[in-house]
């Protein structure tokens, strides 16, 4: 069955970022000089970051489903495929706000500043100097070049041959099964073993870095399961909106309940992450690993441990039962809520570091995450209707169809 | 004098669920199904409830949460005040990171063993206890109906005549 993009979505995404850009611009004249220089280019990289890695750990989840032969969820491949379709622009995005760093526009990554680096100077910093091996910008920006187009060299190539497999015709084949299904199992593990050290080290360079002086081994995993949880929250919401439109006749309860348990499993791996990562400082309590909370506590306690207790307590409370996870009426309101909360989770791991205590959730905030939102929806919408909705040809498309539990 | 209890005995899980529907559909109650693992699909035929078992292990698993926080509360502020680490020991509150690892272990200790025992106690297959499974092979190859004629309508030997119309293996009647 073909997607057709409907007026109404196209209205509401456009009110989006139009309603986003005026906020970003009213807020944005309303503030001064090199502060407000520094929040536009802090709420860059968040929803840069927030919604590329919504994109990547589709990617993820869709290499997951090829490498673990995943039965269930072939009858949603469209739609993991078509939430990786953010991913071009979200690279832009986020490679402007790196270049931009390397030209000294902004002030992000304190330890691209030059002047650390010059022993005996003013601003020599000893711990930054020792990091410079790794932490350079030049390696910086290889490194995060590398990351993106390998990433998105994997979604492109499972996108494209996922599209010619609808036009194979297995009877032409011995076995009967589509080559190419046997080839995207072995993408899928290339891609696993290449994310499984790029998902830490991208967190690292892009958002660790950012509090300098700071580490956390757990730092890349918590990034990670929260893109994760993320991403099946966008899954659930689209195939719901899918449901309630007619679309997608192949996808039923069980389906949605299986979907809803990723949400609610992901739910408690990124509090667990949070938690232990909080839990192991705060008992330490080491000066230098606890700079990073004291900075949070002191000037952003309610968004950073409030958003820790509503993404942990809704979905864990709520969904835990059978019937939630496969009822709309409890499943839409949680995962649009902690939608929300995860965001704000990617805004406290950026804010505190670049705007210090001057950082907020205001205009500017909501005003970019309104544009990057509604230019989500649309990019996700139009991919998905530039192919059928359901895949043929995989060998297990059948299975998914009946599943039944 | 009770009635005799009739055992269908098949040696194909698919073939007893395809009988099941059919004996369902001309009106039989089955009692109990004996298999040596659980059929896919059988739960609904034989008019088997959803299990409760998810709501006993949510009960437990909170009863065990509070048993630790009341615990480890009792023995390191109220009773006698521990100072570990310079963590703060004046109230529940100001100590609860330091409490989470044991109390999200406690509650699953609970929960799992709550579960497993309910479970074993429903069952009545606590170590120790008498197997009332009627046959032995319904742990290794046998599929085994039981069906009791006090519960239906129609006679034992109608019972039997229905069973027969299946590809049943054997019919005994103990």
């Amino acid at each position: 069955m073909e997607y057709k993009i409907s007026k109404n979505a196209k209205i509401t995404s456009s009110i989006l970022i139009l309603v986003g850009i005026i906020a970003l611009v009213i807020g944005l004249t309303s503030g001064h000089g090199h502060h407000t220089s520094q929040r536009f280019w802090a709420n860059l990289l968040v929803n840069g970051y927030f919604f590329f890695t919504i994109s990547l750990a589709a990617l993820f989840f869709l290499a997951l489903q090829y490498v673990s032969q995943m039965a269930w969820g072939v009858t949603t491949h469209r739609v993991f495929q078509a939430i990786m379709s953010f991913m071009p622009i979200g690279a832009i995005v986020l490679l402007i706000v790196f270049i931009a760093g390397a030209a000294h526009i902004h002030h992000l990554y304190h330890w691209m500043d030059p002047e650390l680096y010059v022993k005996g100077g003013a601003h020599y910093d000893e711990i930054i100097a020792n990091k410079q091996a790794y932490l350079n910008t030049p390696f910086f920006l290889i490194r995060s070049v590398i990351y993106i187009a390998v990433w998105m060299f994997f979604a492109y190539w499972l996108r494209k041959k996922s599209k010619e497999e609808d036009a194979l015709n297995l009877a032409a084949y011995a076995d009967g099964v589509s080559p190419i299904y046997k080839k995207s199992i072995f993408m899928g593990v290339l891609f696993i073993f290449f994310f499984a050290y790029t998902s830490s080290s991208s967190a690292w360079d892009w958002l660790m870095s950012i509090d300098t002086h700071w580490f956390s081994t757990m730092f890349g995993w918590y990034s990670f399961s929260g893109m994760w949880v993320s991403s099946m929250i966008v899954a659930v919401v689209l195939v719901l909106y899918l449901k309630s439109k007619g679309y997608l006749k192949e996808v039923n309860d069980s389906h949605i309940h299986d979907l809803g348990k990723w949400l609610f499993a992901i739910s408690c791996l990124w509090s667990y992450l949070w938690f232990s990562q909080f839990m192991l400082i705060w008992y330490s309590d080491i000066p230098e690993e606890v700079t990073y909370y004291i900075d949070r506590f002191e000037h952003y306690k309610l968004l950073y441990v409030g958003t820790f207790f509503v993404n942990f307590l809704l979905p864990f409370f709520i969904l835990m039962s059978r019937d939630a996870k496969r009822n709309a009426i409890f499943l839409l309101p949680v995962a649009l809520i902690i939608f929300i909360g995860h965001w704000i989770d990617v805004l406290v791991m950026v804010l505190p570091g670049t705007m210090h205590e001057e950082g907020s959730l205001g205009l500017v905030e909501i005003g970019m995450f309104l544009t990057f939102l509604g230019g989500f929806i649309f990019a996700v919408l139009t991919s998905l209707s530039k192919a059928s909705l359901q895949t043929k040809n995989h060998p297990m498309y059948d299975e998914s169809v009946h599943l039944h539990h | 004098m009770a009635d005799k209890k009739i055992y269908a005995i098949y040696d194909d899980d698919y073939v007893l669920l395809e009988s099941a529907k059919h004996l369902v559909s001309k009106g039989i109650f089955i009692r109990d199904v004996f298999s040596p693992f659980p059929i896919h699909g059988l739960d609904p035929v034989i008019g088997l409830k959803r299990t409760r078992i998810a709501i006993t292990a949510f009960i437990y698993g909170m009863i065990g949460v509070s048993l630790a926080l009341t615990g480890m509360w009792f023995f390191s502020i109220q009773d006698w005040p521990m100072n570990i680490g310079g963590k703060p020991n004046f109230s529940l509150w100001d100590n609860l990171p330091a409490f989470i690892p044991v109390t999200f272990e406690f509650g699953v200790l609970c929960a799992a063993h709550g579960m497993a025992i309910t479970y074993l106690l429903r069952n009545w297959t606590l170590p120790g206890f008498k197997a009332h499974n009627p046959y032995l092979r319904t742990t290794d190859d046998r599929f085994v109906m039981e069906i009791h004629p006090h519960d239906n309508s129609v006679s034992a030997e109608d019972i039997k005549a229905l069973i027969n119309e299946t590809c049943v293996l054997e019919i005994d009647e103990k």
